[in-house]
Protein backbone atom coordinates (compact mmCIF):
# COMPACT_ATOMS: atom_id res chain seq x y z
CA UNK A 1 0.00 0.00 0.00
CA UNK A 2 1.94 3.32 -0.87
CA UNK A 3 0.98 6.10 1.40
CA UNK A 4 0.17 9.80 0.11
CA UNK A 5 4.05 10.65 0.48
CA UNK A 6 5.14 7.89 -2.29
CA UNK A 7 2.07 8.93 -4.26
CA UNK A 8 3.12 12.49 -4.37
CA UNK A 9 6.74 11.55 -5.35
CA UNK A 10 5.83 9.65 -8.20
CA UNK A 11 4.24 13.26 -9.86
CA UNK A 12 6.68 15.48 -11.07
CA UNK A 13 4.23 18.15 -10.48
CA UNK A 14 5.17 18.41 -6.79
CA UNK A 15 9.19 18.19 -7.00
CA UNK A 16 9.45 20.16 -10.30
CA UNK A 17 6.18 21.98 -11.06
CA UNK A 18 3.90 24.40 -9.36
CA UNK A 19 3.11 21.56 -6.27
CA UNK A 20 6.66 22.75 -5.37
CA UNK A 21 6.47 26.60 -4.77
CA UNK A 22 2.72 25.40 -3.19
CA UNK A 23 0.35 25.39 -5.52
CA UNK A 24 -2.82 23.36 -4.51
CA UNK A 25 -4.67 21.98 -7.06
CA UNK A 26 -7.85 20.93 -6.45
CA UNK A 27 -9.30 20.47 -10.62
CA UNK A 28 -9.04 16.54 -10.60
CA UNK A 29 -12.43 16.28 -12.41
CA UNK A 30 -10.95 18.65 -14.81
CA UNK A 31 -7.63 17.11 -15.79
CA UNK A 32 -5.18 15.20 -13.46
CA UNK A 33 -1.22 15.52 -13.00
CA UNK A 34 0.78 12.90 -14.86
CA UNK A 35 3.42 10.63 -13.23
CA UNK A 36 6.97 10.17 -13.97
CA UNK A 37 5.66 6.67 -14.89
CA UNK A 38 3.24 7.82 -18.22
CA UNK A 39 5.60 10.37 -19.54
CA UNK A 40 8.55 7.90 -19.63
CA UNK A 41 6.58 5.39 -21.07
CA UNK A 42 5.24 7.98 -23.84
CA UNK A 43 9.35 8.99 -23.69
CA UNK A 44 10.43 5.95 -24.45
CA UNK A 45 8.24 5.04 -27.55
CA UNK A 46 8.94 8.08 -29.09
CA UNK A 47 13.18 7.22 -28.44
CA UNK A 48 13.21 3.53 -28.76
CA UNK A 49 10.35 2.60 -30.99
CA UNK A 50 8.58 4.89 -32.78
CA UNK A 51 6.41 3.85 -35.79
CA UNK A 52 3.45 3.15 -36.97
CA UNK A 53 1.69 -0.04 -35.84
CA UNK A 54 -0.28 -3.23 -37.23
CA UNK A 55 1.49 -1.62 -40.46
CA UNK A 56 4.73 -2.80 -40.72
CA UNK A 57 7.08 -6.15 -41.17
CA UNK A 58 9.67 -4.37 -39.72
CA UNK A 59 10.96 -4.58 -36.04
CA UNK A 60 9.88 -1.12 -35.13
CA UNK A 61 6.58 -1.40 -36.31
CA UNK A 62 6.21 -4.67 -34.72
CA UNK A 63 7.20 -3.74 -31.46
CA UNK A 64 5.09 -0.37 -31.27
CA UNK A 65 2.27 -2.72 -32.39
CA UNK A 66 2.70 -5.58 -29.60
CA UNK A 67 2.97 -2.68 -27.14
CA UNK A 68 -0.10 -1.55 -28.26
CA UNK A 69 -2.22 -4.86 -28.13
CA UNK A 70 -0.25 -4.98 -24.33
CA UNK A 71 -2.12 -1.42 -23.57
CA UNK A 72 -4.98 -2.70 -25.00
CA UNK A 73 -5.10 -5.40 -22.70
CA UNK A 74 -3.51 -3.87 -19.97
CA UNK A 75 -6.84 -1.39 -19.68
CA UNK A 76 -9.03 -4.30 -20.58
CA UNK A 77 -7.84 -5.62 -17.44
CA UNK A 78 -8.60 -2.59 -15.16
CA UNK A 79 -12.42 -2.23 -16.36
CA UNK A 80 -12.76 -5.81 -15.86
CA UNK A 81 -12.97 -6.89 -19.02
CA UNK A 82 -12.18 -10.35 -20.43
CA UNK A 83 -11.87 -9.70 -24.03
CA UNK A 84 -9.48 -6.84 -25.03
CA UNK A 85 -10.89 -6.23 -28.36
CA UNK A 86 -14.39 -4.56 -26.50
CA UNK A 87 -12.17 -1.97 -25.94
CA UNK A 88 -11.61 0.66 -28.75
CA UNK A 89 -9.44 3.92 -28.05
CA UNK A 90 -10.26 7.31 -28.78
CA UNK A 91 -9.31 10.55 -28.34
CA UNK A 92 -11.23 10.95 -25.44
CA UNK A 93 -14.79 10.60 -23.64
CA UNK A 94 -16.22 13.28 -26.08
CA UNK A 95 -15.07 11.52 -29.45
CA UNK A 96 -16.17 7.70 -27.89
CA UNK A 97 -19.85 9.36 -27.30
CA UNK A 98 -19.51 11.08 -30.91
CA UNK A 99 -18.85 8.33 -32.54
CA UNK A 100 -21.28 5.74 -30.38
CA UNK A 101 -23.93 8.07 -31.57
CA UNK A 102 -22.93 8.66 -35.15
CA UNK A 103 -23.13 4.66 -35.34
CA UNK A 104 -26.12 4.07 -33.42
CA UNK A 105 -28.12 6.84 -36.21
CA UNK A 106 -27.38 4.42 -38.59
CA UNK A 107 -28.72 1.31 -37.41
CA UNK A 108 -30.52 1.05 -34.01
CA UNK A 109 -31.91 4.76 -33.74
CA UNK A 110 -35.45 5.49 -35.84
CA UNK A 111 -36.59 8.97 -36.15
CA UNK A 112 -39.03 9.50 -33.55
CA UNK A 113 -37.39 7.65 -31.18
CA UNK A 114 -36.93 8.66 -27.79
CA UNK A 115 -33.28 9.06 -26.11
CA UNK A 116 -33.13 9.10 -22.06
CA UNK A 117 -30.56 11.39 -20.44
CA UNK A 118 -29.84 12.76 -16.41
CA UNK A 119 -29.87 16.20 -15.61
CA UNK A 120 -26.69 15.50 -14.25
CA UNK A 121 -24.86 15.44 -17.64
CA UNK A 122 -21.94 16.97 -18.85
CA UNK A 123 -22.70 18.85 -22.64
CA UNK A 124 -20.31 15.68 -23.84
CA UNK A 125 -23.18 13.17 -23.28
CA UNK A 126 -25.79 15.70 -24.32
CA UNK A 127 -24.59 17.74 -27.55
CA UNK A 128 -24.43 14.30 -29.22
CA UNK A 129 -27.97 13.49 -28.30
CA UNK A 130 -29.75 16.40 -28.89
CA UNK A 131 -27.55 16.50 -32.46
CA UNK A 132 -29.19 13.61 -32.98
CA UNK A 133 -32.63 14.57 -32.29
CA UNK A 134 -32.97 17.44 -33.80
CA UNK A 135 -32.00 15.98 -37.11
CA UNK A 136 -34.21 12.82 -36.51
CA UNK A 137 -37.27 14.31 -34.80
CA UNK A 138 -36.30 12.53 -31.74
CA UNK A 139 -37.50 13.30 -28.41
CA UNK A 140 -34.67 13.89 -25.45
CA UNK A 141 -36.30 12.78 -21.99
CA UNK A 142 -34.73 13.23 -18.17
CA UNK A 143 -33.96 10.69 -16.09
CA UNK A 144 -36.55 10.91 -13.26
CA UNK A 145 -35.17 12.53 -10.45
CA UNK A 146 -36.30 13.60 -6.58
CA UNK A 147 -35.37 17.04 -5.59
CA UNK A 148 -32.61 15.12 -3.60
CA UNK A 149 -31.35 13.55 -7.04
CA UNK A 150 -32.47 9.96 -5.96
CA UNK A 151 -33.96 7.94 -8.98
CA UNK A 152 -37.87 8.10 -9.29
CA UNK A 153 -37.91 4.39 -9.89
CA UNK A 154 -41.90 4.06 -10.83
CA UNK A 155 -41.56 6.74 -12.71
CA UNK A 156 -38.05 5.41 -14.78
CA UNK A 157 -40.41 2.00 -15.12
CA UNK A 158 -43.32 3.77 -16.71
CA UNK A 159 -40.48 5.80 -18.73
CA UNK A 160 -39.10 2.57 -20.58
CA UNK A 161 -42.57 0.56 -20.56
CA UNK A 162 -43.83 3.38 -23.00
CA UNK A 163 -40.26 3.07 -24.69
CA UNK A 164 -36.84 4.42 -24.81
CA UNK A 165 -34.56 3.84 -27.51
CA UNK A 166 -31.13 4.51 -25.43
CA UNK A 167 -30.55 5.52 -21.82
CA UNK A 168 -26.99 7.67 -22.02
CA UNK A 169 -26.19 8.18 -17.94
CA UNK A 170 -23.30 9.46 -16.12
CA UNK A 171 -21.54 7.26 -13.62
CA UNK A 172 -20.64 10.41 -11.09
CA UNK A 173 -21.83 13.91 -11.84
CA UNK A 174 -18.88 16.27 -12.58
CA UNK A 175 -20.11 19.11 -10.96
CA UNK A 176 -21.77 17.64 -7.73
CA UNK A 177 -19.84 14.61 -7.38
CA UNK A 178 -23.00 12.13 -6.49
CA UNK A 179 -23.16 8.82 -8.04
CA UNK A 180 -26.05 7.50 -10.10
CA UNK A 181 -27.29 3.70 -8.85
CA UNK A 182 -25.89 2.29 -12.40
CA UNK A 183 -25.95 -1.79 -11.12
CA UNK A 184 -30.05 -0.96 -10.64
CA UNK A 185 -30.48 1.54 -13.58
CA UNK A 186 -28.67 -1.18 -15.80
CA UNK A 187 -30.88 -4.11 -14.95
CA UNK A 188 -34.18 -2.53 -15.15
CA UNK A 189 -33.15 -0.97 -18.38
CA UNK A 190 -32.19 -4.79 -19.28
CA UNK A 191 -35.36 -6.01 -18.62
CA UNK A 192 -37.28 -4.01 -20.74
CA UNK A 193 -34.22 -4.03 -23.87
CA UNK A 194 -33.42 -0.31 -23.43
CA UNK A 195 -29.43 -0.16 -23.89
CA UNK A 196 -27.36 1.62 -21.86
CA UNK A 197 -24.62 4.22 -21.93
CA UNK A 198 -22.44 5.32 -19.33
CA UNK A 199 -20.49 8.44 -19.47
CA UNK A 200 -17.55 6.96 -16.38
CA UNK A 201 -15.16 10.09 -17.00
CA UNK A 202 -15.79 11.11 -13.65
CA UNK A 203 -16.05 7.79 -11.96
CA UNK A 204 -12.94 5.26 -13.53
CA UNK A 205 -10.65 7.78 -11.78
CA UNK A 206 -11.85 7.30 -8.21
CA UNK A 207 -13.70 3.44 -8.18
CA UNK A 208 -12.39 0.74 -9.71
CA UNK A 209 -15.10 -1.21 -12.12
CA UNK A 210 -16.13 -4.59 -13.56
CA UNK A 211 -17.61 -4.03 -16.69
CA UNK A 212 -18.16 -8.15 -17.58
CA UNK A 213 -19.83 -7.65 -14.26
CA UNK A 214 -21.65 -4.26 -14.72
CA UNK A 215 -22.79 -4.85 -18.34
CA UNK A 216 -23.60 -1.91 -20.14
CA UNK A 217 -23.94 -1.81 -23.62
CA UNK A 218 -21.31 1.21 -23.68
CA UNK A 219 -19.03 2.73 -21.73
CA UNK A 220 -16.83 5.72 -21.99
CA UNK A 221 -14.00 7.67 -20.15
CA UNK A 222 -10.97 9.78 -20.77
CA UNK A 223 -7.20 9.22 -20.22
CA UNK A 224 -6.26 12.36 -18.75
CA UNK A 225 -8.84 12.22 -15.88
CA UNK A 226 -6.92 9.10 -14.72
CA UNK A 227 -3.36 10.54 -14.77
CA UNK A 228 -2.76 9.91 -18.29
CA UNK A 229 -2.08 11.78 -21.29
CA UNK A 230 -4.76 14.24 -22.58
CA UNK A 231 -6.05 12.86 -26.42
CA UNK A 232 -6.60 9.61 -25.51
CA UNK A 233 -9.82 7.83 -24.21
CA UNK A 234 -11.98 4.75 -24.62
CA UNK A 235 -15.33 3.44 -25.71
CA UNK A 236 -15.96 0.25 -24.26
CA UNK A 237 -19.07 -2.03 -26.77
CA UNK A 238 -20.09 -5.05 -25.19
CA UNK A 239 -19.82 -8.36 -26.99
CA UNK A 240 -23.59 -7.80 -28.72
CA UNK A 241 -22.35 -4.48 -30.19
CA UNK A 242 -18.71 -5.43 -31.25
CA UNK A 243 -18.83 -5.35 -34.79
CA UNK A 244 -22.30 -4.79 -34.97
CA UNK A 245 -22.24 -0.87 -34.11
CA UNK A 246 -21.53 0.82 -37.60
CA UNK A 247 -18.88 2.37 -37.89
CA UNK A 248 -18.50 6.08 -38.43
CA UNK A 249 -14.78 6.71 -38.79
CA UNK A 250 -13.37 4.99 -41.97
CA UNK A 251 -10.01 4.76 -43.35
CA UNK A 252 -6.46 3.15 -42.94
CA UNK A 253 -5.68 0.25 -40.47
CA UNK A 254 -9.92 -0.61 -40.47
CA UNK A 255 -10.45 -2.68 -43.30
CA UNK A 256 -9.37 -6.56 -44.79
CA UNK A 257 -10.06 -5.35 -48.30
CA UNK A 258 -10.46 -2.63 -50.84
CA UNK A 259 -11.90 -1.97 -54.17
CA UNK A 260 -13.68 0.61 -55.88
CA UNK A 261 -17.27 -1.49 -55.27
CA UNK A 262 -16.68 -2.42 -51.50
CA UNK A 263 -14.64 -2.24 -48.67
CA UNK A 264 -14.80 -4.86 -46.10
CA UNK A 265 -13.81 -4.09 -42.45
CA UNK A 266 -11.32 -5.86 -40.11
CA UNK A 267 -13.43 -7.57 -36.86
CA UNK A 268 -12.98 -6.25 -33.78
CA UNK A 269 -11.60 -3.28 -31.79
CA UNK A 270 -8.87 -2.19 -35.09
CA UNK A 271 -12.73 -2.03 -37.02
CA UNK A 272 -13.53 1.84 -35.26
CA UNK A 273 -10.03 2.97 -35.09
CA UNK A 274 -9.24 3.90 -38.38
CA UNK A 275 -6.47 6.05 -39.05
CA UNK A 276 -3.27 6.54 -36.95
CA UNK A 277 -4.40 6.46 -33.14
CA UNK A 278 -2.61 8.06 -30.66
CA UNK A 279 -0.27 5.24 -29.90
CA UNK A 280 2.00 6.96 -27.11
CA UNK A 281 -0.87 8.59 -25.57
CA UNK A 282 -2.46 4.72 -25.02
CA UNK A 283 1.04 3.98 -23.92
CA UNK A 284 0.89 6.78 -21.62
CA UNK A 285 -2.44 5.78 -20.63
CA UNK A 286 -1.64 1.98 -19.79
CA UNK A 287 1.46 3.49 -17.44
CA UNK A 288 -1.06 5.38 -15.82
CA UNK A 289 -3.41 2.75 -15.31
CA UNK A 290 -0.73 0.12 -14.04
CA UNK A 291 0.49 2.49 -11.61
CA UNK A 292 -3.28 2.93 -10.22
CA UNK A 293 -2.99 -1.16 -9.55
CA UNK A 294 0.23 -0.84 -7.88
CA UNK A 295 -1.15 1.79 -5.92
CA UNK A 296 -4.48 -0.07 -5.36
CA UNK A 297 -7.69 2.79 -6.35
CA UNK A 298 -9.35 1.25 -3.58
CA UNK A 299 -7.69 2.28 -0.87
CA UNK A 300 -6.86 5.83 -2.61
CA UNK A 301 -10.31 5.81 -2.88
CA UNK A 302 -11.19 5.36 1.10
CA UNK A 303 -8.41 8.86 1.69
CA UNK A 304 -9.87 10.73 -1.25
CA UNK A 305 -13.48 10.25 0.53
CA UNK A 306 -11.88 11.22 3.82
CA UNK A 307 -10.89 14.03 2.47
CA UNK A 308 -13.98 15.22 0.66
CA UNK A 309 -15.63 14.20 3.74
CA UNK A 310 -13.53 16.83 5.94
CA UNK A 311 -13.63 19.67 3.31
CA UNK A 312 -17.80 19.34 3.14
CA UNK A 313 -17.64 19.78 7.57
CA UNK A 314 -15.09 22.06 7.47
CA UNK A 315 -17.67 24.15 4.25
CA UNK A 316 -20.57 23.90 6.02
CA UNK A 317 -19.42 25.00 9.45
CA UNK A 318 -18.90 28.35 7.11
CA UNK A 319 -22.27 30.40 7.35
CA UNK A 320 -21.93 32.18 4.08
CA UNK A 321 -21.19 28.65 1.96
CA UNK A 322 -24.01 26.82 0.36
CA UNK A 323 -22.38 23.21 -0.33
CA UNK A 324 -24.80 21.67 -3.10
CA UNK A 325 -26.14 17.87 -2.35
CA UNK A 326 -24.99 18.70 0.69
CA UNK A 327 -24.66 15.60 2.83
CA UNK A 328 -25.20 13.00 0.24
CA UNK A 329 -22.49 10.78 -0.62
CA UNK A 330 -19.82 12.57 -2.90
CA UNK A 331 -17.11 11.08 -5.28
CA UNK A 332 -14.43 13.13 -6.39
CA UNK A 333 -15.60 16.29 -6.61
CA UNK A 334 -18.08 19.27 -4.18
CA UNK A 335 -19.71 22.43 -5.84
CA UNK A 336 -20.66 25.32 -3.62
CA UNK A 337 -21.01 28.88 -3.86
CA UNK A 338 -20.46 32.07 -1.40
CA UNK A 339 -24.09 33.68 -0.89
CA UNK A 340 -24.33 36.76 -2.64
CA UNK A 341 -20.96 36.41 -4.51
CA UNK A 342 -20.15 35.31 -7.98
CA UNK A 343 -18.48 31.79 -8.18
CA UNK A 344 -15.77 33.77 -10.76
CA UNK A 345 -15.11 36.55 -7.70
CA UNK A 346 -14.33 33.83 -5.18
CA UNK A 347 -11.78 31.63 -7.59
CA UNK A 348 -10.26 34.61 -8.64
CA UNK A 349 -9.01 35.24 -5.13
CA UNK A 350 -8.68 31.41 -4.67
CA UNK A 351 -5.81 31.55 -7.59
CA UNK A 352 -3.90 34.67 -5.44
CA UNK A 353 -3.77 32.33 -2.35
CA UNK A 354 -2.17 29.62 -4.45
CA UNK A 355 -5.36 27.51 -5.08
CA UNK A 356 -6.83 26.08 -8.54
CA UNK A 357 -10.24 24.88 -8.57
CA UNK A 358 -12.79 25.35 -11.24
CA UNK A 359 -15.42 27.83 -10.86
CA UNK A 360 -18.76 28.50 -13.94
CA UNK A 361 -21.05 25.93 -15.15
CA UNK A 362 -18.40 23.13 -15.78
CA UNK A 363 -20.04 22.53 -18.71
CA UNK A 364 -23.27 21.22 -17.46
CA UNK A 365 -25.52 24.01 -17.87
CA UNK A 366 -29.03 21.96 -17.94
CA UNK A 367 -27.97 21.64 -14.41
CA UNK A 368 -26.95 24.84 -13.70
CA UNK A 369 -30.63 25.81 -14.92
CA UNK A 370 -31.87 23.00 -12.29
CA UNK A 371 -29.98 24.36 -9.91
CA UNK A 372 -30.60 28.27 -10.22
CA UNK A 373 -27.04 29.17 -10.81
CA UNK A 374 -24.97 30.79 -12.91
CA UNK A 375 -22.21 28.74 -11.85
CA UNK A 376 -20.46 27.08 -8.69
CA UNK A 377 -16.99 26.60 -7.17
CA UNK A 378 -16.07 23.16 -7.71
CA UNK A 379 -13.15 21.46 -5.50
CA UNK A 380 -12.32 18.45 -6.72
CA UNK A 381 -9.61 15.78 -5.46
CA UNK A 382 -7.00 13.42 -6.63
CA UNK A 383 -5.21 10.26 -5.49
CA UNK A 384 -2.19 12.72 -3.94
CA UNK A 385 -4.80 15.51 -2.87
CA UNK A 386 -3.91 15.14 1.29
CA UNK A 387 -5.59 17.02 4.44
CA UNK A 388 -3.03 19.41 4.31
CA UNK A 389 -4.61 20.72 0.49
CA UNK A 390 -7.47 20.96 2.31
CA UNK A 391 -6.62 22.78 4.71
CA UNK A 392 -4.82 25.64 2.64
CA UNK A 393 -7.68 25.54 0.58
CA UNK A 394 -10.04 26.58 3.80
CA UNK A 395 -7.59 29.11 5.01
CA UNK A 396 -7.11 30.43 1.63
CA UNK A 397 -11.33 30.28 1.24
CA UNK A 398 -11.79 32.20 4.89
CA UNK A 399 -9.43 34.80 3.75
CA UNK A 400 -11.15 35.24 0.28
CA UNK A 401 -14.60 35.90 2.36
CA UNK A 402 -12.47 38.73 3.98
CA UNK A 403 -12.32 40.50 1.11
CA UNK A 404 -15.59 39.72 -0.59
CA UNK A 405 -17.55 40.37 2.27
CA UNK A 406 -16.57 44.22 2.52
CA UNK A 407 -18.52 43.82 -1.09
CA UNK A 408 -22.05 43.48 -1.92
CA UNK A 409 -23.00 42.13 -5.69
CA UNK B 1 -15.15 67.28 -21.75
CA UNK B 2 -13.33 64.31 -20.26
CA UNK B 3 -9.66 64.82 -19.94
CA UNK B 4 -8.06 62.75 -22.81
CA UNK B 5 -8.11 58.61 -22.77
CA UNK B 6 -3.97 59.08 -21.99
CA UNK B 7 -4.25 61.06 -19.65
CA UNK B 8 -7.20 59.03 -17.46
CA UNK B 9 -4.63 55.75 -18.79
CA UNK B 10 -1.81 57.41 -16.64
CA UNK B 11 -4.07 58.33 -13.70
CA UNK B 12 -5.23 54.71 -13.54
CA UNK B 13 -1.65 53.11 -14.03
CA UNK B 14 -0.57 55.77 -10.76
CA UNK B 15 -3.42 54.43 -8.79
CA UNK B 16 -2.42 50.94 -9.20
CA UNK B 17 1.22 51.62 -8.55
CA UNK B 18 0.40 52.09 -4.93
CA UNK B 19 -0.41 48.43 -4.81
CA UNK B 20 2.64 47.17 -5.97
CA UNK B 21 2.36 43.39 -6.34
CA UNK B 22 -0.51 43.35 -3.70
CA UNK B 23 -3.29 41.09 -5.82
CA UNK B 24 -5.25 41.78 -3.07
CA UNK B 25 -5.28 45.21 -2.89
CA UNK B 26 -5.66 45.60 -6.75
CA UNK B 27 -8.94 43.04 -6.74
CA UNK B 28 -10.43 44.80 -3.81
CA UNK B 29 -9.69 47.86 -5.69
CA UNK B 30 -11.41 46.52 -9.05
CA UNK B 31 -14.37 45.64 -6.97
CA UNK B 32 -14.54 49.04 -5.47
CA UNK B 33 -14.52 50.53 -8.86
CA UNK B 34 -17.31 48.17 -9.86
CA UNK B 35 -20.00 49.14 -7.22
CA UNK B 36 -19.09 52.34 -8.35
CA UNK B 37 -20.32 52.02 -11.60
CA UNK B 38 -23.13 54.17 -13.20
CA UNK B 39 -26.46 52.13 -12.68
CA UNK B 40 -27.07 49.60 -15.79
CA UNK B 41 -30.16 50.49 -17.15
CA UNK B 42 -32.82 48.15 -16.90
CA UNK B 43 -34.03 48.63 -20.66
CA UNK B 44 -30.72 47.40 -21.66
CA UNK B 45 -30.73 43.96 -20.23
CA UNK B 46 -31.41 42.32 -22.95
CA UNK B 47 -29.69 39.58 -25.01
CA UNK B 48 -28.94 41.89 -27.76
CA UNK B 49 -26.44 43.61 -25.41
CA UNK B 50 -24.56 40.26 -23.33
CA UNK B 51 -21.34 39.25 -24.38
CA UNK B 52 -21.91 35.72 -23.29
CA UNK B 53 -18.92 34.10 -21.83
CA UNK B 54 -17.82 30.75 -19.49
CA UNK B 55 -17.63 32.58 -16.28
CA UNK B 56 -19.35 35.94 -15.91
CA UNK B 57 -21.88 37.77 -17.75
CA UNK B 58 -21.26 40.53 -19.20
CA UNK B 59 -23.72 43.44 -20.66
CA UNK B 60 -22.55 46.55 -22.44
CA UNK B 61 -24.77 49.42 -24.17
CA UNK B 62 -23.81 52.62 -25.77
CA UNK B 63 -25.65 55.73 -26.17
CA UNK B 64 -24.54 58.53 -28.71
CA UNK B 65 -24.54 62.34 -27.71
CA UNK B 66 -23.78 64.42 -30.57
CA UNK B 67 -20.57 63.10 -31.13
CA UNK B 68 -19.60 61.42 -27.59
CA UNK B 69 -20.26 57.95 -26.84
CA UNK B 70 -21.47 57.12 -23.03
CA UNK B 71 -21.05 53.47 -22.39
CA UNK B 72 -23.35 51.39 -19.71
CA UNK B 73 -22.06 48.17 -18.49
CA UNK B 74 -22.40 45.21 -16.12
CA UNK B 75 -21.37 42.07 -14.92
CA UNK B 76 -22.55 39.43 -12.53
CA UNK B 77 -18.77 38.81 -10.86
CA UNK B 78 -17.58 41.83 -9.22
CA UNK B 79 -13.79 41.55 -10.67
CA UNK B 80 -14.91 41.23 -14.00
CA UNK B 81 -17.57 44.53 -13.40
CA UNK B 82 -14.28 46.28 -12.23
CA UNK B 83 -12.43 45.45 -15.26
CA UNK B 84 -15.16 46.82 -17.28
CA UNK B 85 -15.08 49.87 -15.52
CA UNK B 86 -11.56 50.69 -15.38
CA UNK B 87 -12.00 50.04 -19.28
CA UNK B 88 -14.97 52.90 -19.36
CA UNK B 89 -13.04 55.43 -17.22
CA UNK B 90 -10.72 55.75 -20.12
CA UNK B 91 -13.92 56.35 -23.39
CA UNK B 92 -16.40 57.17 -21.40
CA UNK B 93 -18.05 60.35 -23.46
CA UNK B 94 -15.18 60.69 -25.99
CA UNK B 95 -15.46 60.73 -29.16
CA UNK B 96 -15.27 57.98 -31.81
CA UNK B 97 -11.91 58.93 -33.11
CA UNK B 98 -10.72 59.40 -29.52
CA UNK B 99 -12.07 55.72 -28.82
CA UNK B 100 -11.39 54.43 -32.01
CA UNK B 101 -7.14 55.55 -31.52
CA UNK B 102 -7.32 54.22 -27.78
CA UNK B 103 -4.45 52.10 -26.60
CA UNK B 104 -4.96 49.68 -24.01
CA UNK B 105 -1.93 48.71 -23.17
CA UNK B 106 -2.36 50.20 -19.56
CA UNK B 107 -4.11 47.14 -18.81
CA UNK B 108 -0.47 45.13 -19.38
CA UNK B 109 0.86 47.92 -17.22
CA UNK B 110 -1.14 47.54 -13.81
CA UNK B 111 -0.56 43.74 -14.22
CA UNK B 112 -3.45 42.29 -16.09
CA UNK B 113 -2.11 40.72 -18.90
CA UNK B 114 -3.19 37.63 -18.45
CA UNK B 115 -7.11 38.94 -18.77
CA UNK B 116 -5.97 39.97 -22.65
CA UNK B 117 -6.00 36.46 -23.13
CA UNK B 118 -7.79 35.66 -27.02
CA UNK B 119 -9.09 32.38 -25.69
CA UNK B 120 -11.06 33.80 -23.05
CA UNK B 121 -14.25 34.39 -24.61
CA UNK B 122 -15.65 37.39 -22.66
CA UNK B 123 -12.04 38.25 -21.39
CA UNK B 124 -11.03 41.90 -21.83
CA UNK B 125 -10.02 41.65 -25.56
CA UNK B 126 -13.42 41.03 -26.34
CA UNK B 127 -14.75 43.51 -24.82
CA UNK B 128 -12.27 46.26 -25.94
CA UNK B 129 -13.18 44.80 -29.56
CA UNK B 130 -17.08 45.62 -28.78
CA UNK B 131 -15.91 49.03 -27.32
CA UNK B 132 -14.38 50.07 -30.57
CA UNK B 133 -16.59 48.27 -32.89
CA UNK B 134 -19.83 50.14 -31.30
CA UNK B 135 -18.58 53.61 -32.48
CA UNK B 136 -17.24 52.79 -35.84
Amino acid sequence: MASINDIRAAFPYFSQGPGATGYVYLDNAATTQKPFAVLEAMNQFYIHSCANIHRGVHRLSQSASIAFEDARGITAQYFGVNNPQQIIFTSGATESINLLAQGLAKSHLKPGDSIMLSVLEHHANFLPWQEWAHAHQGTLKTLPLTSDFEIHWPELESHFKSGIALLSITAVSNTLGIRLPLEQIINIAKRYGVPVCIDAAQLAAHQYMNLDTLQPDFLVCSAHKLYGPTGTGILYLAPSWLNTLPISKTGGGAISKVSWEKTEYVDGALRYEAGTPNIAGVLGFAAALKKLQQWDLATCEKHEQQCLNYLEQQLIQIPEIIVYAQGKPKIGSLSFNVKGHHAFDVGSFLDRYQIAVRTGHHCTQPLMTHLNVSGTIRVSVGIYTSQDDINAFINALKKTLVHLLKYHA
Amino acid sequence: MPETPELIAETIVQEFSEFGDDWTLKYEFLMEQAIHLEPFPDTYRLDAFLIPGCQSQVWLAVERTENRYHFFADSDALITKGMIALLLRVVQDQTAAAISATSFDYITKIGFHNQLSPTRANGLRSMIQRIKQTVV
